[in-house]
């Protein structure tokens, strides 16, 4: 895969918390304009490949790249001006508590840009009517619902018309509706607005919905990578045992601890 | 175990805690400048350090100085210069109890609701979320707090000594009688410059103190409910330790 269609590439990536390996040796690709879902089973640190690509925390060896900045060695300041073209739904939404549903959407050009009034206040709008919640830009973050919640947050990140969008968890403890309300956004605001998406996830049915490519990631590598269709009849047992929502199997069921008898047998304490 | 052991690692600790808050410190200052510049922010949080805990101040300012009232006359009763009372009342409220009562009741009002404040925005990834859109926390949500409770602080301690004052003259003069000219001119003699300036003095690093406490404390909570809550009572715990040490030093300087 050439530098030119890869907006992030990932190479030999090691990443290690107190000395427990989260990656070792992993490679991937997030190709430009498509969106790509990053799976895995819950603790393998799909959210921790997030903050290694966002530049929230530095690898311990291998290399990130995105967009031709290579994330080990980037300046401060350069990392701020990367981040602009980036835009990142947190997993709660992580809306300012303090600031309506407007002023959350626009703190970014606030922040940033020294625009007029009145055309902050068209953007804004623009981008809650994409999300479907003109009508709510007066309400406080508290007074949202989940679903509505994650959409503003949707609106503030592309609020600054990012080139990369990346979701955290975008579907969990969300209804239906929310749910097909997101997953239709992903899909739209990807192909309006021509940008790159990120979803990390662990909703099979979601992401097959939506994801033009899948990385199943599993033990610090990546176990498996394809179409969703692909993925339906990929010749692996831990592949299998993901889609398919199986309680045991590569990923055992049980946390490892001491054999089960001897220790309801034992007089000793709980280790 | 080796106590002397776990008494030393305990030492070497607490000096790198004191090392990172003067770091952080270190970095709101280099930060200060540019915030400065953004001045709406810090007025906003003036008005949440100062104008909200403005009820409690007077009130305890009130209380305290209607006891100093109380207190002193009786004392001075005894020596026969009740007339005294408003220079005793003024130099006590001015020098000490102002500044350290503002302090104390400051780091349990708004030095209590910054930590928490800023803790929670930790757990709910709203910091993460400001450093995704490319805005530094610290620079736009710190240090405005920060310098809010710095400015707060010394004009609440004024006002708390004002109404402390003015809770005195209504037990002493009004209540037990001491004449009012005297009460009046009294003070007037008998408080320096020097005794306010040393009040001021007080309460600014007070503040400094407080403010810094609080935002560090917020800032790196753990991000959990546990967490939160710890930061929020570490916070008054030191900040109130911290007070009453600075104030025996400041004391002794100025003598």
């Amino acid at each position: 895969m050439n530098q030119n269609t890869s907006i992030v590439e990932i190479r030999n990536l090691d990443y290690a918390v107190r000395k427990r390996p989260i990656f070792s040796g992993l490679d991937l690709d997030i190709v430009r304009g498509r969106v790509t879902a990053i799976m895995g089973p819950s603790g393998t640190g799909k959210t921790t490949l997030l903050r290694l690509i966002t530049g929230q925390l530095t690898a311990d060896g291998g290399s990130i790249h995105v967009a031709g900045e290579d994330m080990r060695t980037v300046r401060r300041a350069d990392l701020y001006l990367l981040r602009r073209r980036m835009g990142m739904l947190f997993q709660n939404g992580a809306l300012l508590t303090d600031l309506s549903v407007f002023e959350n959407v626009a703190f970014p050009l606030r922040e940033h840009t020294r625009l007029p009034e009145r055309l902050i206040r068209d953007l804004v709008l623009t981008k809650l009517q994409a999300v479907g919640l003109r009508g709510a830009a007066e309400m406080m973050p508290a007074e949202l619902s989940g679903g509505m919640t994650r959409r503003v947050a949707l609106a503030r990140a592309i609020v600054m018309d990012p080139q990369i969008l990346i979701y955290d968890e975008p579907f969990v403890g969300l209804d239906p509706i929310s749910k097909g309300v997101i997953l239709r956004l992903i899909r739209r605001l990807n192909d309006a607005l021509d940008l790159t998406s990120i979803v990390v996830s662990h909703d099979v049915q979601e992401i097959s919905a939506v994801a033009d490519t899948v990385y199943l990631l599993s033990g610090g590598k990546v176990v498996a990578r394809g179409t969703p269709q692909e993925l339906q009849s990929y010749p692996s047992e831990i592949v299998r045992q993901f889609i398919g929502g199986l309680a045991d199997g590569p990923v055992p069921f049980h946390y490892p601890a001491p054999d089960y008898f001897s220790e309801l047998l034992s007089r000793g304490e709980v280790h | 175990m080796n106590p002397l052991k776990e008494l030393w690692e305990s030492l070497l600790e607490s000096v790198a805690g004191l090392g990172a808050v003067t770091a952080f410190l270190m970095r709101l200052i280099m930060h200060t400048p540019r915030t400065l510049l953004r001045f709406d922010l810090i007025v906003r949080q003036i008005f949440n350090s100062g104008a909200l805990s403005l009820v409690i101040i007077m009130l305890s300012g009130l209380f305290v100085g209607m006891v100093l009232g109380l207190q002193g006359f009786q004392l001075l009763e005894r020596f026969g210069s009740e007339e005294a009372l408003g220079t005793a009342a003024a130099i006590g409220l001015v020098k000490e109890l102002g500044p350290v009562v503002t302090a104390l009741l400051f780091a349990g009002r708004a030095g209590t609701a910054l930590a928490s404040e800023l803790g929670l925005m930790r757990a709910t990834d709203q910091l993460s979320a400001m450093e995704m859109m490319a805005v530094d926390p610290i620079q736009r949500v710190v240090v405005p707090r920060f310098i809010g409770g710095v400015i707060a602080m010394p004009l609440l301690a004024a006002i708390f000594s004002l109404i402390g004052i003015y809770g005195a003259q209504l037990v002493g003069v009004q209540i037990m009688g001491v004449d009012s000219g005297s009460f009046w001119s009294q003070m007037r003699a008998g408080v320096d410059l020097r005794d306010v300036n040393e009040g001021i003095v007080k309460s600014c690093i007070f503040g400094v103190a407080c403010s810094l406490i609080a935002v560090y404390e917020g800032y790196y909570a753990v991000p959990t409910a546990e967490g939160v809550g710890r930061a929020t009572t570490r916070t008054v715990v030191t900040s109130a330790v911290v007070v009453l040490f600075l104030d025996y030093l400041l004391t002794a300087a100025f003598l």
